[in-house]
């Protein structure tokens, strides 16, 4: 399902975030990416909906070389990804359905049908009473739970998520993974970088560890 | 091709529901093209009144021989084969003393002034048209029809039309510079509105870009936001140029009165003002498309 072969990546600067990593994740896994903060998780995360592009090696997405994609590629390479990012990105100018809906938006689905799926996604993670609540008046859990219907809304078959229980508490953590394993069970490839240890251990998975730029299984 | 059509209507209404978010803010942005806007179509209509006005005249030079009073109907007949052989006359008319008096009885307050000379003080007179009105042919051939027996003088009586159109033509000049430089403002008043929306929804443009939206989809909100604005603006110029051509006019019928004239400025064709809408929405379109293109790309994720 995704690829990395001998994967560097070189920031424009000098500074070398990943040195020759190579493992694969399975169709369906549940991995975990750990490694103390500045090990090159957040980047291995990025290479794979093309935010950064390696410096050399190959990564593959459902045999597909993001790699080389062509740049009018990307936006249906991003498609067919969820992506829950560290800093959420949520946008603080509508309510927590809108956010949710603009994903649907960007590819065009129909008003009803997304509306529908938009609620569908709001259920899952335990929002759909304050589908109208802007993400300022949500909780930390609450708006982290509205980052991940974002990401889920469009029903892709791989979810990147990158420190999605850094800020929140723990009991909201375990929510959270439960969350990713509900997907997990469905046949979701779930891909979360954490440096939380004692989450690991809560809800068991295959943990690739990134060390000084490469990898350790 | 419905997905197509249903998210250009869904960023256009979204363009509609931002314009109409700061009323305010889209009232002054179109008031300030629509000012610039106004002049140049104002120039246009007025331009265009005058045109049609003196279009009702001939442009080609008119020459207007003045026969001796001596000379007999005989003299003119005898005259008129004489000019039709000079070159550059194109056609040739007589109007007899008999005739120019008697519309001269027929204008206001003249009647009772010819009445009283008791005799004809005009002399008999040949209407020239000259085949064209360069200067050159012009003065040749009225020295030729001086050298002619009984001829007392030689008028050219379209000196005035073609100073008129000298005069219009540099008015069109005015409007149309006028015009090119309110059009780069209008351009550049886009340009710049758009580069602050960019700003503004910077964080939108990023995620919007992180979850898979093509750059014509981010485009395009913004491409209707500058059509938009250049239009409201083509609106409020065609409004304010109406509005001032209504205020002029009332003066300008009292002024013309005075000369037994009921000359009015035309009011703004409807469809002229459709092509000042349509003009303003492309140029509002084309401020956005350069903002866009300079200032987009620069929004990357990271």
């Amino acid at each position: 399902m995704i690829e990395f072969n001998a994967v560097a990546k070189r920031y424009p600067g000098g500074h070398q975030a990943l040195h020759d990593v190579s493992f694969g994740v399975g169709d369906g896994e549940l991995l975990y990416l750990t490694g103390h903060s500045g090990a090159g998780k957040s980047t291995l995360l990025k290479l794979i909906p093309a935010i950064e592009r390696v410096s050399s090696g190959t990564v593959l997405v459902n045999g597909q070389n993001v790699s080389a994609i062509r740049r009018n590629a990307v936006p249906y390479l991003r498609r067919n990804l969820g992506l829950i990012f560290q800093d959420q990105k949520l946008l603080y100018d509508r309510s927590a359905f809108d956010n949710v809906l603009l994903p649907l938006n960007i590819a065009g689905f129909p008003h009803k049908e997304a509306s529908r799926r938009v609620r569908a996604a709001l259920d899952k993670v335990g929002l759909l009473a304050r589908e109208k609540a802007n993400p300022v008046t949500l909780s930390g859990g609450e708006q982290q739970r509205l980052c991940i219907a974002r990401a889920v809304v469009n029903r892709p078959n791989i979810l990147l998520a990158d420190e999605p229980t850094a800020m929140v508490d723990a009991q909201y953590a375990d929510d959270i993974m439960q969350i990713f394993t509900a997907f997990h069970q469905v046949g979701v490839t779930v891909l979360v970088a954490t440096h939380d240890d004692g989450l690991i251990a809560r809800h068991p998975g295959r943990v690739v560890r990134l060390e000084q730029g490469t990898a350790v299984q | 091709m419905i997905a197509w059509a249903q998210g250009h209507w869904r960023a256009l209404t979204a363009t509609l529901g931002k314009l109409a978010a700061n009323p305010f803010n889209t009232l002054f942005n179109s008031l300030v093209i629509g000012v610039a806007l106004a002049l140049p179509a104002g120039g246009y209509v007025v331009l265009d009144t005058l045109r049609d006005l003196s279009g009702g005249l001939s442009g080609d030079a008119q020459l207007t021989v003045f026969l001796d009073l001596e000379a007999k109907p005989a003299d003119a007949a005898d005259l008129q084969p004489k000019l039709r052989k000079l070159p550059g006359v194109a056609s040739l008319r007589l109007v007899t003393r008999e005739q120019a008096l008697a519309r001269l009885k027929q204008t206001e307050g003249m009647g009772d002034v010819v009445a009283s000379l008791g005799f004809n003080p005009l002399p008999d007179a040949l209407v020239v048209t000259a085949s064209d009105s360069s200067e050159d042919t012009i003065n040749k051939l009225v020295a030729d029809i001086k050298a002619l027996p009984k001829v007392a003088r030689v008028q050219v009586d379209s000196a005035w039309i073609k100073r008129l159109g000298a005069l219009l033509r540099l008015g069109r000049l005015a409007v149309v510079t006028l015009a090119s430089l309110f059009a780069a403002a209008l351009v550049a008043v886009v340009f710049n509105t758009i580069r602050l929306q960019i700003l503004t929804q910077r964080d939108e443009i990023e995620v919007a870009k992180l979850i898979g939206a093509t750059n014509s989809f981010i485009r395009r909100p913004f491409f209707y936001l500058g059509a938009l604005q250049g239009a409201s603006g083509g609106i409020a110029g065609c409004l304010i140029a109406m509005f001032g051509i209504w205020l002029l006019n009332r003066p300008i019928l009292e002024f013309a009165r005075l000369y037994g004239s009921e000359f009015q400025v035309r009011q703004l064709p409807p469809i002229d003002a459709l092509a000042v809408i349509s003009v303003a929405g492309l140029l509002g379109w084309l401020g956005a498309f350069l903002s866009v293109s300079k200032h987009l790309w620069q929004i990357e994720p990271k």
